[in-house]
């Protein structure tokens, strides 16, 4: 493959750094409009072919047709300056999507995990990969309606959190709050770069 | 009777009704890029003025032109309103043909050092 990293092409383009942010939680608790609230906002098609997925079980083996099902993502870029742009991506919420997560958490600077109090057992399978993987990840709860139902602490409790995640109520249809969603998340990436060095 | 109503304009279809060819025709049913495309590589085209656009396919071609500046892989998918899977065989051919380069993020061992992270907050701050 002759992909290389360099910062210029050899038309002197600059070629920015990226870095990427998911944007998980359950179906429904508001991925998209947080997504929408902090940036240019765009549905990303992904189509997976079923074979693909289903590699070591028998029902589809020799058989020749492949099926595809179509996973929409939102993707949303937020440009830094013209050396650094973020890319958000919102993790699809169903379970069956779970085979997309791999190549989406793959060099991801951190995840923010969304939370709805009423259905907070939804983001535990989210809370539960990113801690697996190692991944940085911040947990905002969206207060829908502006009533605060528990507080950070107790949420942080129920999900059984390391004391060092950062748990902030939010609203996802702010832009300042999603904005401060994501600064939590790259300075809990910075504190745990600070304490554990790169190896 | 089902053979007239072929001739008919399919005035039931609406933008509702998604895509009417399948995704992986355009690719002629490879499913497989010959390489990586991360979601979030940049990959850039020739300069538009060097390439013989007419044997490519209009798929190629609109990918050239989108990819004359620096673009990620993600967005260009989106720009171009194909599956993701289906840019990435494009790219691929592309790539072997010589008329995009692709740059791959670093791995993800390679942490944002200290400034960039610093750089990111002051940005996300000033949004």
């Amino acid at each position: 493959m002759d992909s290389v990293r360099s910062d210029r092409t050899g038309e002197g383009q600059h070629i920015p750094i990226a870095l990427k942010i998911l944007i998980a939680g359950g179906f429904g608790v508001g991925k998209t409009t947080l997504v929408g609230a902090v940036s240019e906002i765009r549905p990303l098609q992904t189509e997976e072919v079923l074979s693909s997925v289903s590699e070591g079980t028998d029902d589809v083996s020799g058989v020749e047709s492949k099926t595809t099902t179509t996973v929409a993502m939102d993707f949303g870029r937020i440009t830094i300056n013209e050396d650094l742009q973020v890319y958000l991506f919102g993790t699809p919420g169903q379970d069956r999507f779970w085979f997309l997560w791999d190549e989406l958490a793959f060099g991801a600077l951190g995840a923010v995990v969304l939370a709805d109090t009423r259905r907070l057992a939804d983001c535990f399978p989210s809370v539960d990969y990113f801690e697996t993987r190692n991944t940085p990840f911040v947990v905002g709860v969206n207060c829908f309606d502006g009533l605060q139902r528990h507080s950070p602490d107790s949420v942080r409790n129920a999900l059984d959190l390391d004391p060092d995640v950062p748990v902030l109520l939010c609203d996802a249809r702010e832009r300042q709050s999603g904005k401060d969603l994501l600064i939590a998340l790259v300075e809990h990436v910075a504190t745990r770069r600070d304490r554990v060095p790169a190896r | 009777m089902a053979a007239d109503a072929r001739h008919t304009d399919p005035d039931w279809l609406d933008l509702d009704a998604g895509p009417v060819v399948r995704p992986y025709t355009v690719t002629g049913g490879r499913v497989r890029p010959a390489s990586g495309f991360d979601l979030v590589a940049f990959v850039v085209a020739a300069p538009l003025d060097r390439v013989d656009l007419a044997p490519l396919q209009p798929e190629h071609r609109l990918i050239i032109e989108i990819a004359q500046r620096p673009v990620a892989v993600a967005e260009l998918a989106a720009r171009v309103d194909l599956a993701l899977g289906v840019v990435r065989v494009l790219l691929s051919d592309l790539l072997s043909a010589g008329l995009v380069v692709s740059y791959e993020p670093q791995p993800a061992t390679a942490l944002p050092n200290h400034d960039i992270l610093q750089a990111v907050v002051n940005g996300l701050r000033a949004l």
